[in-house]
Order: C-alpha cells, then sequence, then structure tokens
C-alpha cells in the first residue's frame, strides 16, 4: 500500500515536472516551428502544429539578407569580454566580502543589487552622451563596458554565496604556509570555488548574450550583436513571424547549445547551498 | 623569389590600405519594410556607380529606428549618415535645424516630381529636408465576392453610411467572416493615424485656433460612436488588440468584407502566395461624410541626413540614387512594376505598364485627395492628416488612443473616453504652454 502511494506520488510529481518544463519551453519550441514555416502558415488560424510543409526558406532568406555571423560574433565578444572583465572584478571584491566582512558589508552588498532596481531606460541619455564623449558609441569594447557593470552585482552576489560556503581556515592555513593575497585568491580559493564560478561564468554568459536594452541603443552597424539581428526582422506592415521566427532560432542556438551542454555544471552551481 | 614575394605582398598590402583609405563608409539606418529591403539587394548599381561610397545597413523596427534616430539626431551623436523618418519628424527636426537641407540635389534629380501633397510635408521655409522613398495613404479594401452576394456595388468613393450597410450585409459571425476591419490597438501611429483621419471626414479637430483641445465636440462624439458601433456590432472579436499585421492576416484568411487601411497593403492582400482572397480584392477611396474631406492619411517613409554627420556629400549621393527615378525603373527593370515604391513621384503614375497595376489608380488617388496642410474641415493651428506635427503629439496621440481603445474594449464608455482625452490632452498643452 505504501509503495503504491509513494508511485502514484512519484507518478504525479513527475507529470507535474513535466508540465511545467513543457509549459516553460513550449514558447521555444514554437519559435523553432515556426521558422520552418511559410508566412502564412505562421498565422494561420487556428494555428497548425506539426502538420505543415517545412521549408528552409526562411533560413535562406534571413542568410542573405543579413551578416549573421557578424552579429555572431559580436556577441561572442561582448558575452565573453563582459564576463571576464566581471570576473577580474568580481573574485576579490567577493573575496575581501566573504573573508574579510567590516560592517557596511551586507549593506554594499544590498547597495550593489539595488543598482539592478534603477529601470535602465532612467539613464539612457546620460550614458550615450558618455559614450558620444568617449568615441565608444558602436564599438565593442564600449559595450563591453556596460555589460560588465550591468552584470556586476549578480557576479558579486553569486560569487559572495560560493565563497562563504569555503571554510576560512584552510586559506588562513594558506597564509601561515607563506602564500601571498595573489597565490591565496589564484592557487587556494579559485580552485575550491571551480564549480561556483563556473556556474557564475554561464549565467554571465547568458545574461550578456540575451541582454537587449544597451546593446541596441548604444550600437549601429559595427558592434551590433544578435539582439540587433532579431530586431531588424520586426516589421510594422507585413507578415513576418517566420522570418523573424528563424531569426530568432539562430540567435539562441549557441547559447541553447552552450545551456544544454553545461546544464548539469549550471543546475549544480544554482542550487549550491540551496538545501542546508 | 622571396624578394619578389614579399614585394608583391606589400604592394597588395598598400593597395589594400589605399581601397580602404578611399572608400568611405555611410550607415543607414532603415525600417523593415519591403521595399527597404530591396533596396539592399539592388545596391550593386549604387556601388557601380559610387565605387568609392560603401553602405552599412542597420535595419530596425518602426518604435525603435524611431527613438534611435531621435536620440542620435538630437544629441548629435553622428551614428548614422542616412536616416528613415516619417512624414510627422521631417518638419519638427528640420525646423530645429537637425536635418541637411536637400534644396540642391541636382536639376537632374527633378525635385519638382515629387508628389505636392508629399513634398509639402517635407519642407519647412522652402527647404526640403528629407526626400520620400515611399508613400501611402489609406483605402477601403474590400472582397469583391462578398460585396456582390450582399447584393451591394461599392462606390469609388463610398459615404460612411454606405460602408455601415454594407459590413452589416457583409458579416456573417457563425461563418467568422466580419463586415469591417478597423485598427483597435492603441498608439498614435495605430488607432489614432485611423481615428485622426477619420474624425477629420466627421469635422472634428485635435485643437482650435486657439489650441485649445477639441474632444468635448459634438463631431468627436459623432466619430467615436460611428466607430464603436461599426466594430462593436460588424467587427472582429478583440479589435481593441488589432493593428496593421493583426488585420492583414484576419483579412489574408477571409475573415474581413472590409478594411480600411494603409495602401501598401493593396500589394500583400493581392499576392496570391500569402493570400487566400488574392483574386477578389477591390479597392475604393476612404469614406466620407460629404464635408469636403476624406478619412485617409497620408504617409512617407523619407531619407533625410542628420546635421551631425561628417559625410554629407556621400550621404547625399546615396539619397539622391536611393529616390530617383532611375531607382524606379531599375526595380520594375529586375522585381516588375508591382513591386516599385509607391506615392513618391508623379512620373511614376503617368507611366502605362505601373497603370496597370491594379491598385495604382486608387493609390494616388487616396495621396491626391489627403492634403497635409489643411487636414481638416474647420481652420487648424496644425499640419499633419492623422497626426499633428507638433513633438508633444506622440505622447499625446498614445495617451488618447489608450482611451479609445478601452472604449473598444468596453471597459469605458464613448463619453467616459472623450471626457479623459479632453482631460489629458489639456493637462499636457498647457504644461507644454500651448494653452493657458
Amino acid at each position: 500500500m505504501a509503495r503504491s502511494v509513494s508511485t502514484n506520488r512519484k507518478l504525479v510529481t513527475t507529470f507535474f515536472a513535466w508540465a511545467v518544463g513543457l509549459a516553460i519551453f513550449f514558447p521555444i519550441l514554437w519559435t523553432i516551428l515556426t521558422s520552418f514555416k511559410t508566412e502564412a502558415q505562421a498565422i494561420a488560424d487556428p494555428p497548425i502544429f506539426f502538420n505543415f510543409h517545412w521549408t528552409l526558406e526562411n533560413y535562406v532568406t534571413v542568410q542573405e539578407r543579413s551578416n549573421y555571423f557578424r552579429h555572431f560574433w559580436n556577441s561572442v565578444v561582448l558575452s565573453g569580454g563582459s564576463t571576464l572583465l566581471g570576473l577580474i572584478i568580481a573574485i576579490p571584491a567577493a573575496w575581501s566580502m566573504a573573508f574579510v566582512p567590516s560592517r557596511r558589508t551586507k549593506d554594499i552588498l544590498m547597495w550593489m543589487l539595488s543598482t539592478k532596481m534603477l529601470p535602465p531606460v532612467g539613464v539612457l541619455v546620460p550614458m550615450y552622451l558618455i559614450f558620444r564623449n568617449l568615441g565608444l558609441l558602436d564599438t565593442q569594447i564600449g559595450l563591453v563596458i556596460v555589460l560588465t557593470l550591468i552584470n556586476l552585482p549578480i557576479i558579486v552576489w553569486m560569487l559572495y554565496t560560493y565563497f562563504k560556503e569555503i571554510p576560512g581556515e584552510i586559506l588562513e592555513a594558506a597564509r601561515m604556509d607563506g602564500a601571498t593575497l595573489r597565490s591565496e585568491i589564484l592557487y587556494v580559493l579559485t580552485p575550491m570555488a571551480i564549480p561556483g564560478i563556473a556556474s557564475t561564468v554561464l549565467l554571465n554568459i547568458i545574461l550578456a548574450w540575451n541582454e537587449a536594452f544597451w546593446t541596441l541603443n548604444l550600437t549601429a552597424a559595427k558592434a551590433a550583436p544578435l539582439t540587433a539581428f532579431i530586431a531588424s526582422y520586426s516589421s510594422p506592415e507585413g507578415l513576418f513571424y517566420a522570418k523573424l521566427s528563424a531569426a530568432s532560432t539562430m540567435a539562441i542556438a549557441p547559447i541553447l547549445i552552450m545551456g544544454w551542454f553545461s546544464q548539469k555544471q549550471l543546475v549544480r552551481g544554482l542550487t549550491f547551498g540551496a538545501v542546508k | 623569389m622571396n624578394t619578389t614575394f614579399r614585394t608583391l605582398m606589400g604592394a597588395c598590402a598598400l593597395a589594400a590600405l589605399a581601397a580602404g583609405a578611399s572608400a568611405e563608409t555611410i550607415t543607414v539606418a532603415t525600417v523593415n519594410n519591403g521595399d527597404m529591403i530591396r533596396m539592399q539587394g539592388l545596391m550593386d548599381d549604387f556601388y557601380a556607380k559610387h565605387p568609392d561610397i560603401e553602405v552599412e545597413w542597420v535595419t530596425l523596427e518602426e518604435n525603435v529606428l524611431r527613438q534611435r534616430v531621435t536620440q542620435d539626431v538630437a544629441t548629435k551623436g553622428g551614428q548614422f549618415d542616412v536616416m528613415t523618418i516619417g512624414t510627422y519628424e521631417v518638419p519638427i527636426w528640420g525646423e530645429r535645424g537637425w536635418l541637411v537641407s536637400l534644396n540642391d540635389l541636382p536639376d537632374s534629380y527633378d525635385i519638382d516630381d515629387i508628389l505636392p501633397a508629399i513634398r509639402d510635408g517635407l519642407t519647412v521655409d522652402d527647404e526640403l529636408y528629407a526626400a520620400p522613398f515611399y508613400g501611402e495613404s489609406s483605402m477601403v479594401m474590400y472582397r469583391t465576392d462578398l460585396m456582390e452576394k450582399a447584393g451591394l456595388t461599392m462606390p469609388e468613393a463610398p459615404t460612411w453610411d454606405f460602408i455601415k450597410e454594407a459590413a452589416a450585409a457583409m458579416t456573417d459571425k457563425e461563418g467568422e467572416v466580419y463586415g469591417i476591419c478597423l485598427r483597435g490597438k492603441a498608439g498614435w501611429g495605430e488607432n489614432m493615424a485611423f481615428l485622426t483621419a477619420m474624425s477629420n471626414s466627421f469635422g472634428a479637430k485635435w485643437f482650435d485656433m486657439d489650441w485649445k483641445p477639441q474632444f468635448d465636440s459634438e463631431e468627436w462624439k459623432a466619430t467615436l460612436d460611428f466607430y464603436l458601433d461599426l466594430m462593436n456590432n460588424y467587427g472582429p472579436p478583440g479589435a481593441s488588440g488589432n493593428g496593421f499585421n493583426e488585420n492583414l492576416s484576419l483579412f489574408q484568411t477571409g475573415k474581413c468584407g472590409m478594411w480600411i487601411d494603409a495602401t501598401v497593403a493593396a500589394s500583400f492582400v493581392t499576392n496570391p502566395n500569402d493570400s487566400s482572397v488574392a483574386d477578389s480584392v477591390g479597392f475604393a477611396l476612404a469614406p466620407d461624410n460629404g464635408l469636403g474631406k476624406r478619412g485617409n492619411w497620408l504617409w512617407a517613409w523619407n531619407l533625410g541626413i542628420p546635421a551631425g554627420t561628417q559625410k554629407i556629400d556621400a550621404a547625399k549621393a546615396f539619397v539622391e540614387w536611393a529616390t530617383s527615378k532611375e531607382y524606379t525603373a531599375l526595380v520594375a527593370s529586375k522585381e516588375g512594376w508591382a513591386n516599385v515604391p509607391p506615392g513618391t513621384r508623379q512620373s511614376l503614375y503617368m507611366n502605362e505598364e505601373y497603370q496597370k497595376v491594379p491598385f495604382a489608380k486608387m493609390t494616388l488617388e487616396s495621396i491626391l485627395s489627403a492634403d497635409p496642410q489643411h487636414p481638416t474641415v474647420d481652420e487648424v493651428p496644425y499640419v499633419g492628416v492623422q497626426f499633428v506635427a507638433i513633438p508633444e503629439f506622440q505622447g499625446l496621440g498614445t495617451a488618447v488612443g489608450q482611451q479609445f481603445s478601452a472604449a473598444l474594449a468596453g471597459q469605458m464608455s464613448a463619453e467616459q473616453a472623450l471626457d479623459n482625452a479632453q482631460k489629458l490632452t489639456e493637462r499636457e498643452m498647457m504644461k507644454a504652454g500651448y494653452i493657458k
């Protein structure tokens, strides 16, 4: 009896988990399906799920009209560059907050997070003017700086949480053995925090890859990443859903594949310490 | 051998450097519509004529484009050398000195060939500030088969009463056929483009000569009552969320008897690849009420050069090429006359080949019947048919549009919506200093 209840419960939980998973994944699935339809099929009412004439026409059109690889490369540089720069700043910051906390550490952490509460559009014009005066408009370096600043609070918070889990005594022992601050962070702390750093890196890459406000507003032709590539397929007059879906699929494919391969690492990092 | 190879490599590098140094790159910000995309495919012709100019395209969605180019031109950001801008922006930006005058385009460009209605909207104090690439008005598109079934004949210039009668006769809600599809989605370029143009034909206006808002007038009440009555009885469900694309898909799938919207839609609804009703579409002028103004708008996408650019000559060369008669001929030779950007040049409509395009005549007549300098029955202090060419209008139009969209969704009465519109417009106009 007890066994049967447990099986039933397991079934319900599994069903529920699948239902939630499918609900979350459905928009992506629909985008992928739409990308293989004609524009007329894309707006058909009632909607067509699988029973349509599959075509690669939209992908051909998108490939012909846009320089996908230039946008892709910009996305790689921006997300990779901002993550690297973010880590260089955040690792020492998180180290000091985790192992040498002051009375104000919590306040500083909260203040850092509070910068995420400001709607970005509120600082658009000053940022635009600063970028114009510094000659950073439509440059990769400008965008790398902005994306780093945007995601820095999250990186610091995540790393701070992971570092807090590491016993301070180990670092103390390293210090007693004569390790300098640099070697302590580089050779003792970092290897122990690798899972945490890895998931921070992955999450930051995803956030930077998907960032659409600043990457649309501060770029034109040269530094525009895949978000701008997608935005160019929306049209106020004319059907565009199938082509837009093809562009979206091409834009999310790399990050989706990366997420797929690293999901174990990502989940482990994100749930680290959650069940304590 | 080694030395020769090195010399050759050095020469190549120098040549590449020289080529790179001499070619000037201009960045063109544009909107994603069929005509603009087509132009990107025809750039070989431009490069053949101007081998020293490279063109980079930045294609954006209309609202994003509007925000990006406004920000850039206002701050003299210099991101773009040519901008695709609408009829609304040109007079406002031109007046502020944000755009380069195009009066010095060569005689061969033939400025006088541009349709007067369009050219007037792009001219401030006799200076032409943008060149039209594509122009449109609005008109009635209707299903000839359903009209015939209803036993009616669409006149070339229908009245609103006829539209109502036809909508009632064509509606078959059980068969999911709705007599009329109109814009309902809130926005100054969405429902308010349609309703402002419609209100002109009812004798209404946004402001009187003292800039006092007029939503408390009988004419606006008549406009909104008629619109709501039409849409509630003969329109599709959920119309308050419908814009151009939603109505396009409804019409193309045979669910609309009539659709009053941009003339550019004619080429979509008659395209058999996308439209299931392509062979049974007729066209008529936008309706009127016998007051001397029709309910059609006037819009053009234009190419303008921001004052902040350092590459004025290259930008002008591009604008001249893209809006020339020769470009029209180029499109016609490569893609056929039906794909030529419409609504900008008189010579196009005199072309015998173009006259064979089924919607050409009605598009021209619609454009010619709009008068942006005198858009309303009574005299008004503003220009613009479906908009008021003042900087405050984007915000105002959208706020008023939200009230009217809510009335269409049944969230408030027409009286309430008009009352709210009047109050919010008064408040904003007072804040902006137009009225005290």
